[in-house]
């Protein structure tokens, strides 16, 4: 009689054959294991930390990997104020990590300079680099921080991969050889 | 009572140089009449007195009237929990007075923030830099003919700053009734401005 059980583990996937095209699975790769760079500057940097913990878990979507290195980093999560005195070298360490990488400001300041209208204080973190979602709050509950990454996951999902090397391939000349 | 008695001491040591004590809820404050004897009065308060705790210094500026700075000493004696205040003018030709780093060291960082802040100089003081904005930044923001907005500049490789957007401010508080949606800041335009009038209510009229 047959009795194995097919609870908890499905031996009929492995050796089975997924078909689909290595752009879009590059892709899947990437969107699922987005290394945040946490740029904690203020208060929000605390909501940031309750992100991380067990109780809203950001790890469900592969994003537990707080890299505090720039150069190991996706994708730079800006979570407070930004001064003048500071924009600097948040210039530099966005500078600093690898591409392809993304940016969430998070939070009133990040975005705009929030209610701190003052000589100290950038005016929204877009006025040094790129930003791909805004998150608006102050300070935004972990739940908009996961929907900000859930934003940029399906982003990333929609970004060719292979194409876009062929294109920095044939701008540096580095295919030919 | 303890506080109005140290003050007196002080008084009775340095004689027309403290004026006469000013209480307000049991708060004393005095006034020297010389910026320039500040170290020796707070010498005395901290080794006669017993006032081993500098809660903090602070800077008033007077703009417009002369003399145009004040500078605050906030003391305390933590073995009988005396407190006194002591208050000295500065006028703006001058805009220096000697530290008092050699009575309490947490004076140090105290009078450092004033002379980034007010732009105030403490003669004596060994490490005068600025401390909260950078080393070239021309500017001391919190003089009152500093504008809110800021002023641009640029320190290259430090930092930059750019003149802060206002549209729709000043964005202040508004007293009297009303909830908090009618009396916090936001955007009013000034001939509605009724104190207590929520946007609704104003859209209504």
């Amino acid at each position: 009689m047959h009795t194995q059980s097919e609870i908890g583990y499905n031996s009929k996937i492995e050796g089975d054959v997924v078909i689909t095209r290595i752009d879009a699975a590059l892709a899947w790769f990437r969107k699922n294991s987005v290394w945040p760079m946490p740029m904690g500057l203020a208060c929000c940097g605390i909501e940031l930390m309750a992100v991380g913990a067990s109780r809203f878990d950001i790890s469900r979507f592969g994003s537990e990997v707080m890299r505090f290195s720039p150069r190991q980093s996706d994708c730079m999560i800006v979570a407070g104020t930004v001064t003048y005195k500071m924009a600097g070298f948040v210039k530099r360490i966005y500078d600093q990590m690898p591409e392809p990488k993304w940016v969430i400001a998070m939070g009133a300041c990040a975005s705009t300079g929030g209610m701190y209208r003052s000589y100290a204080v950038l005016q929204g973190v877009d006025n040094i680099i790129p930003v791909d979602v805004y998150i608006s709050g102050c300070p935004p509950r972990p739940e908009a921080v996961l929907d900000a990454l859930i934003k940029i996951q399906n982003q990333i999902g929609t970004e060719p991969i292979l194409s876009k090397m062929n294109v920095v391939a044939q701008l540096t000349g580095s295919s030919k050889s | 009572m303890l506080n109005l008695d140290s003050a007196n001491q002080l008084k009775a040591r340095f004689g027309d140089l403290i004026s006469d004590p000013v209480q307000f809820r049991g708060e004393v404050t005095v006034e020297l009449a010389d910026a320039g004897q500040i170290a020796e009065v707070c010498g005395f308060a901290k080794s006669k007195l017993g006032f081993n705790y500098l809660v903090d210094i602070s800077s008033i500026d007077n703009y417009g009237a002369d003399p145009r700075w004040t500078v605050v000493y906030e003391l305390r004696n933590l073995a009988n929990n005396a407190e006194l205040r002591i208050k000295t003018d500065v006028s703006e030709e001058k805009s220096e007075l000697p530290t008092v780093l050699g009575v309490w060291a947490t004076a140090n960082w105290h009078e450092r923030e004033i002379y980034d802040m007010m732009g105030l100089r403490f003669a004596g003081h060994p490490d005068l830099r600025r401390i909260l904005m950078w080393e070239g930044y021309p500017y001391f923001p919190l003089r009152k003919d500093f504008p809110l907005a800021g002023k641009p500049t640029n320190v290259p490789d430090v930092a930059f700053t750019r003149i802060t957007p206002m549209e729709g401010g000043p964005f202040v508080t508004v007293p009297g009734g009303g909830d908090s949606i009618a009396r916090e800041p936001r955007v009013r335009v000034p001939e509605n401005a009724e104190p207590g009038l929520s946007d609704k209510q104003l859209a209504k009229k």
